[in-house]
């Protein structure tokens, strides 16, 4: 690799040629704050529109200053990265920011984690000297985000998530100067335009403009009705994430102690999604097969690949923007509605409650979540299969409101029968983890055989598009494997002219898998944290005594005792759905 | 026998001020009289302050202006000038003051040729220049064009040729040759002029860079609001392409070249080459950070050249009468000419062209004519939004890039606004600070919040509520927001403040310690009074108001409610005695 020499605040370093001056500064240990700036590297995410100014340097020969963000290092380029002109700049321009920033810090849903608030306090910002007209603006609401455009400070971080790297267009800047607002088309709300509530836009702001819609209230309602039994699923990708709310490292798994956390909450049952996800494997894995079968058969009413269909955000990505096929997904629902629909029923039964009786709630990394289950489709009589979904950041909220230490508790096992899982479910939670928990068990219904090794390293990373050939003993099944919205989309276009070879497809909103969800806690633009995570899951599916979804003795006594077998009249009824055109 | 040749100036201007009736007129009559006569609508022919302009080229004869041509006057040019021979009133001379000082490259054939004729252009020497460039080798070319010293006028002044020579030697199977016709300071007019006047000079120059840089694609970005333009525009690619200027093979030189026009929204900002580059790709509006210049990478991530109208307009003639020719015009580092569109308190406003280094006491004085009325001057105001005001220790400051900016102001596009004692300058200020926070694209916070601040902080102190300490605080913000903003817009828009308060210090001071402006502008600072000794109580400015703030009995002394007053002037404007006074 290439090197320049540059001087960084009068020291003299070499370092690679095409770094940007921050890049640079950071790698020898000089840290410019900096704003607007995010780049999740290996993922081919960054946003540096030069936009804050807030990590303008002193370029020696430059007249004006520069941002770091963008600008490349030069052999023999002097750079200050605090002189009196460079700190009396980043000072201004932040107290021009909080010039029109509402001062609500110690209300804000983003207190704690707000990084204008710790850029600010790091300038040592104690006084603003400009003060003016302020924005007031309207916020916005919608069934999973809250936009609360007066806080926005026009980084554009969200706007990037939503345009480029998930291709859904739903947010862009719109006004000139001082009226600039970020924005969904015509100012109409999100429930009213192409937003797919993926929450990656939640996930990369910076201040308080774009959050979830905290739910908590209401499971706290919901668990001091005594006429009530509360129940609670948990998603695979939270028990990866949780511990960092509670300064753990990312990375370590808190399953157990969630577990504990959620009894001593006061749910009367604790369920894992895990086990939904088994079935779900069940269901779409048989799917797979009988379009497989059939289209070896040659017959041509059958399409393939056939199209994962757990991820709600995806799925309102495909109605909005590809609803001409609508038919390639797997009819399958997600795990959280597999496991509201068999509660409700299945579950209730046992209990001898009725089903109105019964709140079920679920833990989602995720907000896509929170408008999937409002969904008309997945309720009865308006009593809907799951009644709340919390993000991991509401529960993490949750269990500190209620006074526990997360870290002190013991580690506790799962409420049966919807509580037992595989290694398989647990994958569900990472990009590739749906479609190698689908082939373990794919290819032993099959084939017939016994897996010899259960890990499918090739299905494993973080690449945004992935493919690997699985030997179906003498049938290679072809897979493609695709994360991030703009990902799906590149599948999908190719798909439609023809040009796709694949047999089945894995799809996820949000880069990473779950793991990276909208409603996780925030990455802060740390790429490292989600690879943890995903390393955190492998691990939990490395350590489960059954790593397989159709050897999971819940799943098996719930078909037998129940549902009768994948995609029975009664599994087609609870278990699957059917998408709608949402074309606008 | 020759005809007789009359032009009139059918610029949007001259269009507006009714020459299509005075042209309609002339037909109608000449046909009615027989009379021999070519009628030829031109574009511009810079006199602002005399329209609707014709001239008259009698056969043989030079050609004569009038200005002011109403119908009566028409009238009298058929039956006295035409017929008779006899002086006719309203002709402006052709070695007036006007004219004396300028000289006509970009303009060279704005008024002259009728826009709409590709032979006119041709007979005048047009696509000469092409010709000869497709016989050479394009480094000669640019070559030439460097060394003729020729800098941008778009307002940035960066040499031409040197843009040329980088885009040409950017790899890359596509590049772009970009027209930058967004033309958007308040009071200029030049690039629609151009376009208006004379567009193959445009096109001509498009393609001789294209030949130059290796590019056979060319692009004109201008502002829907300029129809006329356009039209002119594409009627001129069409009569190109016709005569094989443009094209596939164009002159059987083996070169292929066409352009094609993208339509503006009419936003400032995109007359910034990265934001018109991202408007004409369909994004918004917004510049992005400067390198890499859009030499290297710019339109769809391509090398693009993007050359301003009037830099444009420059190339055909410099390659006809070479660079040496054209750096003999001029200063030492500002060669050729400069066009300005001359506006405000002035006698005769216009489009003028002049050679660089002229001083604004020659532009102002003999071009202009002085100043309107009896008033004293006060300042000229230069490069629009980005610029400043020139007070009077400057009138005899050559105009060129470098001594404008060592005068706090700059070149910009070419917009001169004349000032006199009536205007203030912390209201002048205030008013192209609220264009650049109109204009700004907000995607910066030194910009978008910057300038927004800057304003409040001068609404204050024209509102009579302005401190000491805000200066200080003015002149530290502006030296921020230029130090920290995106663009070129940022980084100049505080100059029209930081030159007011550095050239008219003590105007500003007088709003603060004095609540006192002066130019009796700033309303909250004026008050209407009525002087009981000349009041005759005739009731007129009570009648009058649109407020109700003036009380008083007929034939009483009458008062004005100040809290109510409105400061509208009406009554100071009605009152036939003299009665009224601003305090």
């Amino acid at each position: 690799m290439k090197e320049v020499t540059i001087t960084i605040d009068n020291t003299k370093h070499s370092v690679a040629k095409g770094l940007t001056v921050l890049d640079a500064a950071r790698q020898v240990g000089i840290d410019i704050p900096s704003l607007c700036f995010m780049k999740l590297h290996d993922i081919n995410i960054e946003n540096k529109p030069g936009g804050c100014r807030i990590c303008v340097v002193e370029v020696k020969g430059r007249k004006n200053l520069v941002p770091s963000c963008c600008t490349e290092v030069e052999d023999g380029m002097e750079i200050q990265t605090h002189s009196m002109r460079v700190i009396n700049a980043r000072r201004t321009v932040m107290e021009l920011i909080l010039s029109d920033h509402p001062a609500e810090c110690l209300t804000c849903a983003k207190a704690g984690d707000c990084e204008l608030q710790v850029v600010a306090d790091r300038l040592g910002i104690r006084e603003l000297h400009y003060e003016g007209e302020k924005t007031h603006l309207p916020k916005g609401n919608s069934p999973a985000i809250s936009r609360d455009p007066n806080k926005c400070i026009l980084c554009r971080r969200c706007e990037m998530m939503c345009n480029e790297v998930q291709t859904v267009g739903c947010l862009g800047a719109v006004n000139r100067g001082f009226h600039s607002v970020v924005t969904p088309a015509f100012g109409n709300d999100l429930i009213n335009s192409v937003c797919t509530f993926c929450g990656q836009c939640v996930a990369v702001c910076p201040t308080g403009a774009l959050t979830e819609i905290d739910e908590s209230a209401k499971v706290v309602r919901a668990l001091n009705d005594p006429t009530k039994t509360v129940i609670v699923q948990t998603a695979p990708a939270v028990r990866a994430a949780l511990g960092e709310e509670f300064g753990n490292e990312p990375g370590t798994l808190v399953t157990g102690k969630m577990v504990a956390a959620l009894r001593r909450l006061g749910f009367h049952y604790v369920f894992d999604t895990d086990f939904a996800a088994d079935l779900t494997i069940m269901e779409e894995g048989t799917e797979l097969l009988r379009r497989l079968k059939g289209y070896l058969a040659g017959d041509t009413s059958v399409k393939l690949p056939i199209l994962t269909s757990c991820c709600p955000a995806w799925v309102n990505f495909f109605e909005h923007q590809f609803p001409d096929m609508r038919d390639i997904p797997s009819t399958a629902r997600s795990p959280q509605q597999m496991f509201g629909a068999i509660a409700k029923t299945y579950f209730a039964d046992l209990l001898k409650i009725e089903r109105k009786d019964l709140v079920v709630v679920s833990i989602m990394p995720c907000l896509a979540k929170k408008y999937e289950r409002a969904r008309p489709e997945f309720q009865q009589n308006g009593n809907p299969d799951v009644d709340v979904v919390l993000s991991t950041r509401e529960l993490a909220r949750l269990i500190k409101l209620c006074n526990i230490d997360l870290n002190q508790l013991p580690d506790e096992e799962f409420d049966q029968p919807l509580g037992e899982s595989t290694g398989a479910g647990v994958l569900f939670g990472t990009t590739g983890g749906v479609i190698e928990a689908a082939v373990r068990t794919a290819y032993e219904i099959h084939t017939g055989k016994e897996l010899p090794k259960l890990e499918f390293e090739e299905l494993r990373g973080m690449e945004g598009l992935r493919e690997a050939t699985i030997d179906f003993d003498g049938l290679d099944l072809k897979i493609g494997i695709a994360h991030g919205l703009g990902n799906a989309r590149r599948m999908l276009e190719d798909i439609r002219s023809g040009k796709s070879h694949f047999h089945a497809i894995e799809i996820m909103s949000c880069p990473g898998g779950c793991i990276g969800g909208g409603g996780q806690p925030y990455h802060h633009g740390h790429v490292e944290i989600l690879k943890k995570r995903q390393l955190a899951l492998y691990k939990e599916d490395g350590s489960k005594k059954i790593r397989k979804s159709h050897e999971n003795p819940y799943i098996v006594s719930l078909y037998k005792n129940f549902l009768g077998a994948p995609m029975s009249n009664l599994a087609h009824l609870l278990l699957h759905t059917h998408y709608f055109d949402k074309k606008y | 026998m020759e005809n007789t040749i009359i032009k009139f100036a059918m610029g949007t201007c001259g269009i507006a001020s009714g020459t299509q009736d005075i042209l309609n007129l002339f037909d109608k009559e000449l046909s009615r009289l027989n009379y021999p006569a070519s009628l030829v609508k031109t574009g511009c022919m810079g006199h602002c302050y005399a329209e609707p302009t014709i001239s008259i080229t009698l056969p043989g004869k030079d050609a004569v202006y009038f200005g002011n041509v109403n119908e009566e006057r028409a009238r009298d040019i058929i039956d006295h000038f035409l017929l008779k021979g006899d002086h006719t009133e309203g002709i402006i001379p052709p070695e007036g003051d006007f004219s004396r000082k300028q000289l006509k490259i970009a303009l060279r054939n704005c008024g002259e040729i009728d826009p709409e004729n590709i032979q006119e252009y041709i007979d005048r020497e047009g696509y000469k220049a092409l010709m000869k460039c497709l016989t050479k080798k394009p480094e000669k070319v640019i070559a030439e064009i460097k060394d003729s010293g020729l800098r941008g006028r778009g307002g940035g002044g960066f040499s031409t040729g040197l843009k040329w020579e980088i885009t040409r030697k950017s790899k890359s199977d596509v590049k772009y040759v970009v027209c930058n016709a967004d033309e958007g300071d308040p009071g200029a007019f030049m690039d629609r002029s151009v376009l208006e006047g004379d567009p193959h000079s445009v096109i001509e120059a498009m393609i001789i860079c294209g030949y130059s840089i290796g590019s056979n694609n060319g692009l004109v970005y201008i502002r829907a609001e300029y129809p006329l333009a356009i039209s002119r525009l594409k009627t001129a690619l069409n009569q190109a392409r016709e005569q094989g200027f443009l094209g596939e093979n164009i002159l059987h030189s083996g070169f292929s070249f066409d352009i094609e026009i993208r339509y503006g929204a009419g936003a400032f900002v995109c007359g910034e080459e990265t934001a018109l580059i991202h408007s004409m790709e369909g994004m918004r509006g917004e510049p992005t950070f400067k390198p890499p210049y859009p030499s290297v990478s710019g339109y769809m991530g391509k090398p693009t050249c993007v050359n301003n109208v009037e830099t444009l307009a420059n190339i055909a003639t410099i390659i006809r009468n070479g660079a040496e020719w054209f750096s003999s015009i001029g200063t030492a580092t500002s060669k050729g000419t400069k066009v300005f569109a001359l506006a405000g308190k002035i006698k005769r406003t216009g489009l003028i062209e002049v050679p660089m280094g002229t001083t604004l006491r020659e532009i102002i004085f003999e071009i202009g004519g002085g100043i309107k009325g009896i008033k004293k001057f006060k300042a000229a105001q230069t490069g629009g939004p980005s610029g400043g005001c020139l007070s009077e220790q400057y009138l005899d400051t050559p105009i060129d890039y470098e001594h404008l900016l060592e005068a706090g102001s700059m070149m910009g596009s070419g917009g001169m606004i004349v000032l006199d004692e009536d205007d203030c300058m912390v209201s002048m200020a205030k008013f192209y600070l609220e264009f650049s926070i109109d204009e700004s694209c907000g995607k910066c916070a030194p910009c978008r919040l910057g300038n927004k601040r800057l304003h409040e902080m001068l609404v204050k102190i024209t509102d009579g509520k302005g401190t000491m300490a805000d200066l200080q605080k003015i002149k530290d913000l502006s030296v921020v927001i230029k130090d920290t903003s995106l663009c070129g817009l940022g980084q100049t828009s505080p100059n029209p403040v930081l030159s007011t308060l550095n050239q008219f210090h003590d105007e500003y001071v007088a709003h603060i310690e004095e609540r006192n402006c002066s130019a009796h502008q700033c309303k909250e600072l004026i008050h209407y009074v009525i002087l009981p000794d000349k009041c005759t109580g005739c009731t007129v400015c009570f009648r009058n108001c649109p407020v109700e703030a003036i009380y008083g009995d007929k034939g009483e002394v009458h008062s004005i409610l100040d809290h109510q007053c409105i400061k509208c002037g009406i009554c100071l404007s009605k009152c036939k005695f003299n009665a009224i006074i601003i305090n």
